[in-house]
């Protein structure tokens, strides 16, 4: 299906008519979105044009009649807004874990607003005193070193755009039946931020490697003493301990002060709270990696140490829960994202994928991080379904559902939409579009 | 046109000076320590048994501590309550994680201790002594006929249980370790 959505592509880039459909059901294509509006707006109205007669005269609102508020020193977002926020699980602090989802289908862009980044926390948010807050690396090193906040500080900083997800984000979709459930709730355990901090292979140059090391155990300062092995090879490769989120300190759910950031891969590794870093042979097989993130498979054995986060997408609008009112233009939009790199293409279908159009990437793409897509859809009023499909500069495809469940199974009954029966899912969403405009998820 | 001898050499000099603070130099303000100065936050548990600490604990001295500290989430006899069932003899069927149980999934009886004695009571970590971990480790493995009744577990022998699920993961990226 790729090779017949390129040629539709090069069709077009032979230089026809550069607004026709490049797939069924009123997939536009994507160039119509670069400096094509006028054209665009010519072309592919709905066809009514608007009355001007019935219009009221404008007039003044009230807040261009007074002077406005004070300005505060930390602002917040209008009180309109309100709406826009994570959906908890755990809101009374009961003694369990705590998830916040990210509103996906309420948000654009590629960066996730600091209230808004999802978090789990395993044993409430410690309150940290940052002064007393102190990171230690020992174990198979040469010279054991502490670290405070300030000292931290003082080393060479590098800023990383980068998304983070929870193993069991999506977990909802392991359901023999798509779950009515938000894009919010399907898929909400995932953002994207620019996290700016210290190479951890800088601290690990100062203390010395022991060349037995293999692993190291990274541990948090939260009630669970949460911890999880790493390789030491990924800790030379891109790890960094943050201590900036999207510019300002970790929020306190984040991991603040400070936290283990290991790009692309699975959320919880990504130690928060971080305050020790033991160098070992082998790794500590802790309850988070022998029990909670290996994955049952259909044969009864079991991953171990999945880590990446395999590429993905899914479409944020239209979504589960929204209408549209009335055929007409509309813009697809999404997010797509690989622990493996760049994401390299994605690919639109509005009739269940029987054909393809390539989307638009927004600069900038980067690796391992969200990058929007976006494809322009002229709805005719009928039924349709929306899907998205990923491709990374690794050369890793997006699964159809059908390829996923083959190989990792599915549930016998629907989960509890806040439970993490499985984890690692990452294949194609379809959202249905019904005659009257609701938008459902759908299994295709 | 030619430049001064002395501002080449100059030029010569800041570029490889520059160079150099780039490429090596870190500020080297990390505080030397011990490993007795860590000893008191080193509680990683290794599954051959390294860093388990002195100390032991049998199933009956555990039973007591189990039903004062843990029954109220976890269930009389660790059958289960608010929190998870930590004695069921249930069979891994399907693929749903709600068939986890320690004894038909976890690998290593090293991670039991390791995880009550780093998280638990979830009101009050690191509240335990290590003969209470070493005696609710053997409770619950004895509970679960991991173990026998009378058993003592220690360094010594607790790496030594065998855990029925141990060979079946399957490591998912091997070229990532």
């Amino acid at each position: 299906m790729n090779k017949s959505a390129d040629r539709i592509a090069s069709k077009h880039d032979a230089g026809k008519q550069a607004l026709e459909a490049v797939a069924g059901n009123g997939l536009i294509d994507r160039r119509a979105l670069l400096g094509r509006g006028v054209l665009l707006a010519g072309a592919m109205g709905t066809g009514i044009a608007p009355s001007a007669a019935s219009a009221e005269p404008l007039t003044d609102g009230p807040w261009s009649l007074e002077i406005g508020e004070a300005t505060p020193p930390y602002q917040l977002r209008s009180k309109f807004e309100a709406k826009v926020v994570r959906t908890l699980s755990n809101p009374d602090n009961e003694p369990r874990n705590s998830h916040a989802r990210t509103p996906h289908h309420l948000l654009e862009g590629i960066t996730t607003p600091n209230g808004l980044h999802f978090t789990i926390n395993h044993g409430g948010i410690p309150a940290i005193d940052p002064e007393q807050h102190r990171l230690v690396i020992h174990g198979l090193v040469k010279q054991p070193l502490e670290f405070s906040l300030e000292t931290l500080s003082r080393y060479p900083q590098v800023s990383r755009v980068t998304f983070l997800e929870c193993g069991g984000n999506s977990a909802p979709m392991f359901s023999p039946e798509p779950m009515q459930e938000t894009v919010q709730a399907l898929h909400g355990l995932v953002s994207c931020a620019e996290w700016t901090g210290v190479k951890l292979s800088t601290l690990l140059e100062e203390t010395g490697i022991d060349p037995k090391a293999k692993w190291l155990v990274a541990e948090g300062a939260d009630s669970p003493h949460l911890s999880r092995s790493v390789p030491v090879k990924k800790a030379l490769d891109d790890a960094m301990i943050a201590l900036y989120q999207n510019g300002e300190r970790l929020m306190p759910g984040n991991g603040y002060p400070m936290r283990l950031l290991l790009p692309g891969y699975e959320g919880n590794m990504n130690v928060k709270f971080l305050r020790r870093i033991k160098l070992i042979e082998q790794p500590a097989m802790t309850m988070y990696e022998s029990r909670t993130y290996s994955q049952i498979l259909p044969d009864g054995k079991a991953y171990r140490f999945y880590f990446l986060q395999e590429v993905k997408s899914f479409i944020t609008s239209p979504s589960h829960g929204m209408a549209l009112k009335g055929p007409g233009l509309f813009e697809v939009s999404g997010i797509a994202y690989s622990g493996a790199g760049r994401i390299e293409k994605v690919m639109v279908s509005a009739d269940g994928g029987k054909s393809w159009g390539q989307a638009a990437l927004q600069e900038p793409v980067l690796s391992k991080a969200f990058t929007r897509f976006r494809m322009p859809w002229r709805w005719d009023g009928g039924p349709a379904t929306l899907q998205s499909r990923a491709w990374d500069e690794a050369g890793n495809v997006q699964p159809t559902r059908a390829e996923f469940v083959a190989v990792r199974g599915e549930l016998t009954k629907p989960p509890p939409v806040l439970a993490f029966p499985n984890q690692h899912y990452n294949s194609i969403t379809s959202w249905g579009v019904g005659t009257s405009g609701e938008v459902k998820h759908v299994y295709a | 046109m030619f430049t001064p001898r002395p501002i080449l050499v100059a030029t010569a000099l800041l570029l490889a000076t520059t160079a150099t603070v780039s490429l090596a130099e870190t500020p080297h303000l990390g505080k030397p320590l011990d490993e007795a100065a860590i000893a008191n936050w080193d509680i990683s548990i290794l599954p051959d048994g390294t860093g388990l600490p002195r100390g032991s604990g049998t199933p009956a001295q555990g039973a007591p501590i189990f039903a004062e500290k843990c029954s109220a989430c976890h269930g009389d006899n660790a059958k289960g309550g608010v929190a998870a069932a930590l004695v069921d003899d249930r069979k891994l069927a399907g693929i749903s994680a709600s068939q986890k149980t320690i004894k038909n999934f976890w690998p290593y009886a090293t991670t039991v201790f390791d995880f009550i004695r780093r998280a638990m009571p979830f009101t009050a970590p690191r509240s335990l002594s290590d003969d209470e971990v070493y005696a609710l480790t053997a409770y619950i493995l004895a509970e679960n006929k991991l173990i026998d009744a009378n058993d003592t577990m220690n360094a010594e022998t607790l790496p030594k249980v065998k855990m029925p699920n141990r060979d079946n993961f399957i490591i998912r990226f091997p070229d990532r370790i």
